[in-house]
């Protein structure tokens, strides 16, 4: 089975703060880690080859420090990393993102592909489904469980709003992860010394053969016209006195706007 | 894939596929089919004597003005043959942009009866778009946007709106995909830009820590998700008249088809999206039996059961209820939160509520920050306290 996990190395968001002068990210001294998200869809591409054996091929698009994310998920147990960088590749929306990561999931040729259910910095949740319509192949988002895996097929649990489908799909699909799926594992010593001699494969423009109107800043639909600052809540009453003051004061709120 | 087979066009004579250099080309069905090893080497264009393969990027053109583009179309999702509480918001929050423009609203409906179709109109549509294909009874990803990018298509909408629902996310960006055109997730604000005409699509990003605003300026349709339970319902009327349009299409098809939908069964409400009141409980809970004080509460206002990441990880109650970045996002009018410290991952799940009332022993705790009521106190204290005010209250 040939299987293929995209990551994304993104900034921890609990730690970014705003500049409240310029209403602009500090990003020094974020520590980069990968999508959460994507460190499951990396255990369950590593699960997938334990149970049918075959390959598991980390890819990323990003700068190139992000080669650190792709050896961590070598260091894993993750069999070979790819890293599509290249200046063209800048300033991708989804579309182009998707766009990009298809191209460059066609050359592997890949039977499984996993995407952790969406980034934590974006928060879209689109560039797997995308990356599915590029590819001309089916998806299914929100896997929560794999009940079932061979070449001929997948039967796994879609996560929805009040509970799951039992849903099967035809070879190649690409899966994207919830975190109640699975746990991911640790990086072994022995792991931690494969990935750092491993060779990570270079990928620019020229290696997936993408017009450049198709890429990038020029091959995206939407533009960020600006980011501001989410409004502070106002009004806040602060009840005081004896807990059973507070809790009067709370029920007379609660009578004021009717829920009782 | 940049080529793509005209089924209807295709009579099976399996030229192209001994043409594909690549082995990308397979029969199904009786058609050719482009599997994902397609290099885009454009071979197969020129052997198939039909004309039947067709390049992807110059099937839509001819429509590069955008001005033809015209009207508002919401997405509305059903499950079960009922329509979502989604569609009625987006029919809202379409109303208004479509009056703002001086166009129509349409709203677009796979796999439900006209009755419900009706509904939409009294809701706000002028003109709705359904669909009664069998293959719909089910939700699959590949029928729905099909269908849904052939009527874009054939229709030209300027803007088309769907639910930020596990339904919506999964589907949409494949039509958006297709069309060639921009997607903006979750947004929890819309409003037109006066001079372009543009939609301004807000929404928040890193983890909620900013907002932005998303244009989609030169691609049409414009498309956005939004979020659920942020757009108000419009107006509700009897006797409003519009019209249903029957729309199919021929050669539907899914990959992957649905064997079983199970409702999870749990002791505790768990449809967070849809609760008027929620109350939640974290860390300060201090053990899982805490829990069942945030129930009886919950249960006494006709609400539903959160809890905080903290509250997940440390085993106390199913990741289900969990609100937050990597949880549920939810709006109720009414959220109680309970012992929870106010971490930015479950801020951004929670802080577009109405109302929020916290109850917390440290006042410095940063949940009080986005707090309309804050109450510093011992919860095994106040809570208590409050059920016993509100059963004498409700004479129970």
């Amino acid at each position: 089975m040939n299987i293929v996990v995209c990551i994304k190395q993104v900034p921890d968001t609990a730690e970014v703060r705003i500049n409240p002068e310029t209403g602009t990210l500090i990003r020094e001294g974020v520590p980069s880690i990968i999508n959460p998200f994507d460190m499951h869809a990396i255990e369950a591409g590593l699960y997938i080859k334990e149970k049918t054996g075959g390959k598991v091929t980390v890819i990323t698009m990003g700068p190139p420090q992000a080669e650190t994310a792709l050896r961590e998920a070598i260091s894993m147990g993750a069999d070979e990393g790819v890293l599509l960088s290249d200046r063209a590749f800048a300033g991708s929306d989804t579309w182009a993102t998707s766009f990009t990561l298809s191209k460059a999931i066609a050359k592997l040729r890949a039977d499984v592909i996993f995407c952790g259910k969406q980034a934590i910095d974006g928060d879209t949740a689109q560039v797997g489904p995308e990356t599915a319509e590029f590819l001309n192949i089916p998806h299914i988002s929100y896997i929560r469980k794999i009940e079932e895996v061979s070449q001929n097929g997948i039967r796994v649990q879609r996560l929805m709003d009040e509970g799951y489908d039992v849903i099967e799909s035809a070879l190649p699909v690409l899966l994207t992860v919830v975190k109640e799926l699975n746990e991911p594992r640790l990086p072994s010593l022995k792991g931690k010394m494969t990935a750092k001699k491993a060779v990570i494969k270079k990928w620019g423009q020229a290696d997936i053969m993408a017009d450049e109107n198709d890429l990038g800043l020029k091959g995206s639909p939407t533009q960020v016209k600006n980011i501001f600052s989410p409004e502070a809540r106002p009004g806040r009453k602060m009840l005081e006195g004896t807990p059973e003051e507070q809790v009067d004061a709370l029920m007379q709120e609660l009578r004021g706007i009717k829920c009782l | 894939m940049p080529v793509k087979i005209n089924r209807d066009k295709c009579t099976g004579c399996e030229e192209c596929v001994a043409s594909c250099p690549v082995s990308a080309i397979e029969m199904k069905d009786g058609k050719a089919f482009i599997n994902e090893y397609c290099e885009a080497c454009m071979t197969c264009l020129s052997v198939c004597p039909e004309g039947a393969i067709i390049e992807f990027d110059k099937e839509a053109p001819e429509d590069t003005d955008i001005k033809s583009y015209k009207g508002v179309w919401i997405f509305a999702e059903q499950r079960g043959g009922k329509i979502s509480s989604i569609a009625y918001e987006l029919l809202g929050i379409g109303r208004k942009l479509a009056d703002g423009g001086g166009t129509g609203l349409s709203a677009v409906l796979f796999g439900a009866s006209e009755t419900e179709a009706e509904e939409l109109i009294k809701w706000g549509a002028d003109k709705v778009y359904l669909s009664q294909d069998r293959i719909f009874e089910q939700f699959n990803d590949e029928p729905y946007s099909q269908l849904l990018a052939s009527l874009i298509k054939e229709h030209k909408p300027e803007t088309v709106l769907a639910g930020a629902t596990p339904i919506g996310r999964s589907f949409i960006p494949r039509v958006a995909a297709r069309l060639r055109t921009g997607l903006t997730a979750d947004c929890t604000s819309l409003e037109i830009d006066k001079e372009t005409g543009n939609l301004l699509q807000i929404r928040p990003a890193f983890g909620g820590n900013i907002m932005a605003t998303i244009l989609c300026p030169n691609n049409r349709p414009q498309m956005a998700t939004v979020r659920p339970r942020v757009m108000k319902r419009g107006q509700y009327d009897e006797g409003r008249k519009g019209e249903i349009v029957k729309a199919g299409k021929e050669g539907l098809f899914s990959r992957t088809r649905v064997l079983e939908t199970v409702k999870e069964v749990s002791d505790i409400t768990v449809n967070l999206q849809e609760a008027n009141i929620i109350v939640s409980g974290g860390r300060g809970l201090g053990d899982p039996k805490g829990f069942s004080l945030i129930q009886e509460l919950a249960e006494l206002l006709g609400g539903a059961v959160g809890s905080s990441r903290a509250a997940v990880d440390a085993g106390w109650i199913p990741y289900r209820h969990q609100v937050g970045q990597t949880g549920k996002t939810v709006c109720p009018t009414i959220y109680f939160a309970c012992g929870i410290s106010g971490a930015v991952q479950h801020l951004v799940g929670m802080q577009s509520s109405d109302i929020i009332i916290v109850i917390n022993k440290n006042p410095e705790a940063p949940i009080f920050n986005v707090a309309t009521y804050g109450i510093v106190g011992d919860l095994y204290e106040i809570i208590p306290l409050l059920i016993k005010k509100i059963k004498e209250a409700k004479e129970i």
